[in-house]
């Protein structure tokens, strides 16, 4: 992050250098999935052969949080979950993205019940949200490549957090 | 072997039993079961010699327990969440609802429900078993049915009926320390704010 | 004070051996206690979030204690506050694999409390979606299987004939994944002859393709020795604690809903109840492998005999009616308005329905206060009492194998938390 900042006040040689690092970054983003219901098996098709997630570089879904930087939390949040949720969380390490998959990890989704969060974003800070119960994994692509837009403008979660919708 | 039907289980049971085991048949005076099914009203205190009668007994074998659950009856007259006050409903859908009662007291509030289904005679009645509110007990039948095991944990998760005998009776749901009985008619659907507590953002 | 008076003198043990260097001293003999390993919420083997402590000892297994409500929604209390129809769509959520056999349960089950029939043509249309489901289903669940297990190729066949399935599912009822299909007194449109010409070739090509996996499997090596006389369960055990499905019937017991207490119209159909006798992880996936040939011929046989006619019953009071006529006529209109309203009232009472969901019996036992609200609504999900047998199957196996164990059992936590 350090780094970062100050390559954006200096010369042309690390404009370039930072240039390259967020190319080879939005072009080998490995997610971490926290696969919890429904979205979860919509996940699994994105990863799937006929959607193929491969082709944006994101197909190594390691279930380890330290060795990833894009967390994709499909599905709904429960109280109990919502602590395991931001522990996982908590162990990525830096620069990392958050994508809310599906209306449930949203806003709660069908469920306005007593043990259901309504919306991860009262815990975890969120990039991009994707609507949809499940949302379709082209849905989901085009979240990916709103991920990518985000990565190649430089921008991480210390600096600066837009908000993107995706439907 | 005979082929069952609802008089005779329920002739077989009051010959063993007696009259005053095996009350009505229904889950509460007036609320009978539908489409022929059978569902038998057990006095508490037999339930466990009820159930061994009906899995060993060659006649009948119910060997296989099919379902165990809670119900809580307050205000069972009230007509859920709308209320009973659309009068021209009850003139077109035509639906008699009059016979409920008018108030169930605290000490006849949670029913436990056993499904229990026969292989050999392809066969499924219910038992019900009624429990007093103030104070939730009933014996346990884990030591006939070890599949009551996580189906009275969840009654007692969402009830607070407490199951003696029960080896291992604790929370399934809820967080262990969460201090309320969701299910009951008095807990609010969006829950207690605060109840549980959430991570820092 | 009396712990850290007991935490203190600890301490100065360990220092005052260091000192001495003696190398005997062992405060605490670490080979004398269990490890306890926690399997958390969440981990790669993706059947949701279920929590395992495991004790271990070395690498056996002594104890294992599951811990479920990480996906506990609430449906029990949602449906007190929801109309029968408008629960349709929570119902896809249970068992989120196979979406349509929940649809169908839950409808045969209102309609049980109702006294609805549906027509002839809808019970045909809902045999055939109940058993796609199923294929889904199991497909899904030897893929995964495989996948722990290892053979990484067999998830990939898998998900190329789910697609398939998720196209004839967007052609049937207009959605992949969660469908919403059935109605109470019918199904939401007729199927159309595109959605049948689709199926018939889905089922055509299906024989090969499942050929393809069962020549990747059944004997090989890697796959025999991981799975064969692992996690055996006696058929006395399994009846006692619960189970149903698949895994009780790969015990030797064929205790299958739709021959026991027949539903829809499966009295009329001709099928075969698959059992094995071994009650280990082999004999159950093959019992899936050999029901999905049977839901194969079973869907082959509805499509033949389906009769034509309406999809939704006649009865104006109880049953919505088709969307066409609720734009156009007025009296539909005024159906549709007072139904979604005020919800199907069923007579006072209570009932119990059950079907042969994928994983087991799925039942819905309802008790209805005469209102448009069920008053007291329980899902009897087969997950639940199947992930009940976990500690015995686990106990004296080898770590490695609680993923093929789980695997095996096909635990979906959506249903299982409720």
């Amino acid at each position: 992050m350090g780094i970062n900042r100050s390559n954006q006040s200096e010369g042309f040689i690390t404009t370039r250098l930072d240039a390259l690092m967020s190319w080879s970054l939005k072009n080998s983003l490995w997610p971490m999935p926290l696969g919890i219901s429904c979205c979860a098996i919509e996940m699994m098709a994105f990863a799937g052969p006929r959607f193929d997630v491969a082709r944006f570089g994101a197909e190594v879904f390691r279930f380890s949080p330290r060795q990833s930087d894009l967390l994709i939390v499909a599905g709904t949040t429960t109280y109990k979950m919502a602590r395991v949720v931001r522990k996982i969380y908590d162990q990525m390490p830096d620069p990392k993205w958050v994508v809310s998959m599906g209306v449930c990890a949203s806003t709660g989704g069908m469920y306005r019940s007593y043990p259901v969060v309504q919306g991860i974003d009262q815990f975890v800070p969120v990039d991009v949200y994707v609507a949809g119960c499940p949302p379709r994994p082209d849905s989901l692509l085009k979240a990916l490549m709103e991920i990518q837009k985000k990565v190649e403008a430089g921008k991480t979660q210390i600096e600066e957090r837009g908000k993107v919708f995706v439907g | 072997m005979a082929k069952l039907t609802n008089e005779f289980i329920l002739g077989k049971l009051k010959e063993k039993f007696g009259d005053g085991i095996i009350l009505s048949v229904g889950i509460s005076r007036n609320v009978a079961p539908l489409r022929g099914q059978l569902s038998i009203a057990v006095e508490r205190s037999a339930i466990v010699d009820v159930c061994k009668f009906l899995r060993d007994d060659p006649d009948l074998q119910f060997n296989y327990l099919s379902d165990l659950c809670g119900a809580d009856l307050k205000n069972f007259s009230e007509g859920g969440p709308l209320g009973d006050d659309r009068a021209y409903r009850k003139a077109y859908l035509a639906v008699d609802r009059s016979n409920l009662p008018e108030i169930v007291p605290d000490e006849e509030r949670f029913r436990v429900i056993y499904i229990l289904t026969s292989f050999s005679n392809k066969y499924k009645i219910r038992l019900v078993v009624t429990i007093d509110g103030t104070k939730p007990i009933c014996p346990s039948i884990t030591s006939i049915y070890p599949a009551a095991n996580w189906a009275e944990r969840e009654a007692f998760d969402m009830y607070g009926i407490v199951f003696e005998g029960h080896p291992d009776l604790r929370r399934i749901y809820m967080p262990e320390d969460f201090e309320y009985y969701p299910l009951r008619k008095e807990f609010p659907l969006m829950g207690i704010p605060g109840s549980i507590p959430l991570p820092p953002k | 004070m009396d712990k850290v008076s007991k935490d203190k003198q600890e301490v100065s043990q360990i220092l005052k051996a260091l000192e001495n260097r003696d190398t005997d001293l062992s405060v605490e003999d670490p080979l004398d206690n269990y490890m306890v390993l926690n399997m958390g919420p969440q981990h790669p083997a993706t059947h949701g979030v279920l929590r395992l402590l495991l004790k271990l000892e070395g690498e056996t297994i002594v104890d294992c204690i599951p811990e479920l409500g990480y996906l506990h929604r609430g449906y029990e209390k949602l449906a007190e506050n929801c109309t029968y129809h408008e629960f349709i769509p929570h119902t896809d959520r249970l068992d989120y694999i196979s979406p349509l056999a929940n649809n169908v349960g839950y409808v045969l089950a209102v309609e049980n409390a109702t006294g609805v029939e549906a027509p002839p043509r809808a019970q045909y249309i809902r045999v055939v979606a109940a058993e796609l489901a199923r294929i889904s289903s199991h497909l899904m669940a030897i893929g995964s299987t495989a996948m722990d297990v290892g053979a990484l190729t067999v998830f990939l066949w898998a998900f190329r004939e789910r697609e398939k399935l998720y196209d004839i599912f967007d052609l049937l009822t207009g959605v992949r994944f969660t469908t919403s299909y059935t109605r109470i007194g019918g199904v939401a449109q007729d199927i159309s002859s595109e959605a049948v010409g689709a199926i018939k070739r889905f089922l055509d090509d299906f024989p090969a393709n499942l050929n393809e996996m069962k020549k990747m499997l059944n004997r090989n090596r890697i796959f025999l020795d991981r799975t064969v006389g692992v996690g055996v369960i006696s058929k006395e055990m399994a009846i006692s604690i619960g189970f149903s499905g698949p895994n009780l019937r790969g015990c030797g017991v064929d205790y299958d809903v739709r021959r026991y207490f027949p539903y829809l119209v499966y009295d009329k159909l001709d099928f075969n109840v698959i059992t094995e006798n071994d009650g280990d992880t082999f004999s159950r996936y093959m019992v899936r492998i050999r029901e999905m040939e049977e839901s194969a011929k079973i869907v082959y046989q509805a499509l033949d005999k389906m009769p034509q006619g309406s999809v939704k019953a006649d009865m104006p009071k109880r049953v919505l009616p088709m969307k066409e006529r609720v734009y156009n006529k007025m009296e539909e209109l005024i159906h549709d308005f007072v139904l979604v309203n005020d919800g199907i009232n069923p007579p006072v009472g209570e009932t119990y329905t059950a079907i042969e969901g994928s994983k087991g019996e799925l039942g819905f036992y309802i008790v209805s206060d005469g209102s448009g609200y069920p008053w007291r609504m329980k899902i009897r999900s087969p997950s639940f009492y199947n992930l009940q047998a976990l500690p015995i199957l686990l106990k004296g196996q080898m770590i490695s194998d609680v993923v093929a164990i789980i695997g095996s059992i096909d635990p979906i936590m959506g249903e299982a938390d409720k």
